[in-house]
């Protein structure tokens, strides 16, 4: 009743091809844009944007690239960590070596150097396949994170071995540095955001999300129809790598400020990231969205009901969270394989036809 | 005889000693998924785990004392007794025990029939769970380990070596005991599963489900047994480790190092697992002492990987795993 395809006719070529061909999908996604582009940025301030927002649009980001790899392509990979961290770092050489240009095109381009890196961690998975390449991409995290860590080159020589975002200005206001604006930051990572969410989108449901799909369906049956299996898997680790590499260049530059790379970039943010689009639903652009949110509002709620209401201490609170977010991927796994995505195809399948039962 | 050499000899035998700590927590890995096809994340934290436990009976800890003290405000922490190692080795196997009853229970039978790779997913988020649970029980505090195995260097091979180059080798008595341990642990697992019924169920569970069941084989009761036997390898791995470098979180993470242990011997092999171990021993010590200090060192963090990485390329399936043979 409420969610509805029917009597939904469409006359032209154009209509037909649209990113969001139902007309319910793409007013509910007008009505988010609009909430999130001119209402958000009047009311936020430097504690929502800090603790909720900045962190699930940057996530967001890497989960679509992720999920790309993963729930597209059927290329698990572990080495986020080490992707978003050489987005980081090529967006700190970029923003040091060239100051007078905008920082957006920093972004960009520290984006098009790790999706570079990432194909060339990328290539042995035409030999290696299923756990053996999810084995084989941890080369990837731990050499990166080492090389960031090792070779002075990376942080300019800086005598504490961290990197420190320098002000940059985007039309002249602040994104970058310690004096910038709450909805400055946020609208910054939100235009890229929805940038990246939309060529996702567009290219899932296209001809090459369809290769992607048939290489992680079966490689070899795709092989035979006729999919290239170089070209499929080499552009989704690219396409991967960009989306992660912005994520991590905004990560360092607008969310941090400063970074130390052992730390922010480990082992555990590849986890992290992929435990998102496993909550959020493999192979769903709605899933990254949804799973990056959860992890992110999560540990958030955990921490304003355990040591605000409760009282305890924090470090007790981050060994209970560990045992709430291992405990919950269990119980989603079990309970539904496919994710929160799968949640809400099956809330639109109800929503159809409520109130009426058949 | 030039020092450089005799330097590497050393390096080359402590790696060996290296490798087979690696290959202890290989060793879990495999039985687990010879028997099942899962792919257990969790076995570094079960190492974890079980040392943790270990120490918190021996210690006569009160589990859960933090979270007891911060919700109703008394101040727990010890019972006030000690455990003779011994006993308290054999009550931490009972609780490794119950965990494989509960991890087959409330987990892995209702992922019955789901892809590999949820199945591995479902792991990773049992190895969050066991870290928060192991914390929140007995702290997270790095603890020091000593059920009596013997330590420092061994002043044999010391005067030995000293003897013959005139540099006294620095070999620890514990990898020696771990080597040892290791060895005997191996010749038991081939033991159990070559010559005792369990051991020929388990094989069968191993080539093909389906079959295993229509002989009449219960697949819970020989998956129950599999994670106990892994529970043990993971104890002794975790003992070995603990009374190494103490029991600590980091412990977990050599789980990570298993995994390139793995994959140069391949998943389905048990001798592969001791030689990807040595090998990887050997090879990130040696790398580190010929080319790390060239680099920036610490090398070893990342060598282990790259080399299995390379590897890989030019032998998909690891120097002992079955040939992988894909049909559409």
């Amino acid at each position: 009743m409420f969610y509805r395809e029917a009597g939904d006719f469409k006359t032209t070529y154009a209509a037909d091809s649209q990113t969001f061909p139902i007309k319910f999908d793409r007013f509910r996604y007008y009505a988010v844009s609009f909430v999130a582009f001119l209402i958000i940025p009047f009311v936020i301030n430097d504690y929502w944007v800090n603790a909720i927002f900045l962190p699930f649009l940057i996530y967001s980001i890497a989960a679509i690239g992720l999920n790309i790899l993963v729930g597209y392509c059927g290329q698990v990979s572990l080495g986020t960590g080490g992707f978003m961290a050489v987005g980081a770092y090529g967006c700190y050489k970029l923003m040091t070596a060239f100051p007078e240009v905008s920082i957006f095109f920093h972004v960009l381009l520290a984006g098009g150097i790790t999706s570079i890196v990432c194909v060339l961690f990328g290539l042995p998975s035409l030999r290696i396949k299923g756990f053996y390449l999810a084995v084989a991409t941890l080369a990837a995290q731990f050499f990166l994170v080492w090389l960031f860590n090792r070779v002075p080159w990376f942080y300019n020589y800086s005598a504490s071995g961290q990197i420190n975002a320098p002000e940059r200005t985007v039309f002249g206001i602040e994104v970058t540095g310690p004096n910038t604006e709450a909805w400055a930051t946020y609208l910054f990572c939100l235009v890229f955001l929805t940038i990246c969410a939309l060529i996702a989108r567009n290219l899932t449901r296209g001809t090459q999300g369809r290769t992607w799909m048939a290489i992680r369906d079966m490689d070899i049956a795709a092989e035979i129809i006729g999919v290239n299996p170089l070209k499929a898997k080499i552009s989704a680790f690219a396409v991967s790598g960009f989306f992660v590499g912005v994520s991590g260049a905004l990560f360092f530059s607008v969310y941090l400020g400063a970074v130390e790379v052992g730390e922010v970039f480990g082992i555990n943010k590849s986890f992290l990231v992929l435990f998102m689009i496993i909550i959020g639903g493999l192979g769903s652009i709605f899933g990254s969205f949804a799973g990056a949110a959860f992890l992110v509002l999560l540990p958030v709620l955990l921490k304003n009901v355990l040591v605000g209401m409760l009282g305890w201490p924090t470090d007790l609170a981050a060994h209970l969270e560990f045992l709430i977010i291992g405990g919950l991927i269990i119980t989603f796994l079990i309970a539904e394989p496919h994710g929160l995505a799968q949640l809400w195809r099956v809330a639109k399948e109800k929503l159809r036809l409520w109130p009426f039962p058949h | 005889m030039s020092d450089q050499l005799v330097f590497a000899m050393e390096v080359f035998l402590n790696g060996l000693m290296a490798g087979v700590l690696y290959a202890l927590v290989a060793l879990g890995f495999v039985l687990i998924y010879k028997a099942s096809g899962i792919f257990n994340y969790a076995q570094g934290v079960m190492a974890l785990f079980s040392a943790l436990t270990l120490v918190g009976i021996m210690e006569g800890q009160v589990p859960f004392a933090h979270v007891i003290n911060a919700t109703f405000g008394t101040d727990l922490h010890h019972f006030g007794w000690h455990v003779p190692g011994f006993v308290a080795i054999l009550l931490t196997m009972a609780v490794m025990v119950l965990l494989a009853i509960c991890v087959q229970k409330f987990v892995f039978r209702h992922l019955v029939g789901q892809e590999p790779i949820i199945l591995f997913m479902a792991t990773i988020g049992l190895a969050y769970f066991l870290e928060g649970v192991g914390d929140l029980m007995w702290g997270s505090e790095i603890k020091k380990l000593d059920v009596g195995l013997p330590q420092g260097i061994n002043l044999m091979i010391d005067e030995t070596t000293f003897g013959w180059f005139g540099y006294g080798f620095f070999i620890d008595n514990l990898d020696i005991v771990a080597t040892i341990i290791a060895a005997l642990l191996v010749t038991a697992l081939v033991i159990f599963s070559q010559y005792t019924k369990q051991g020929r169920a388990m094989r069968a569970v191993a080539d093909d489900h389906q079959a295993a069941l229509s002989v009449g084989i219960s697949l819970n009761f020989i998956w129950v047994m599999v994670w106990s036997v892994a529970g043990f390898v993971a104890l002794v791995a975790g003992i070995m480790w603990g009374t190494k470098s103490g029991v600590q979180f980091s412990l977990s993470l050599i789980a990570l190092k298993a995994l390139p242990v793995l994959m140069l011997g391949g998943f389905t092999s048990i001798p592969g697992a001791i030689v990807g171990g040595l090998i990887i021993g050997v090879g990130e010590k040696l790398f580190e002492f010929a080319i790390g200090p060239m680099v920036g060192g610490a090398t070893e963090n990342w060598f282990a990987y790259v080399l299995a990485l390379i590897f890989l390329v030019f032998r998909p399936q690891g120097l002992f795993g079955e040939k992988i043979i894909e049909r559409v």
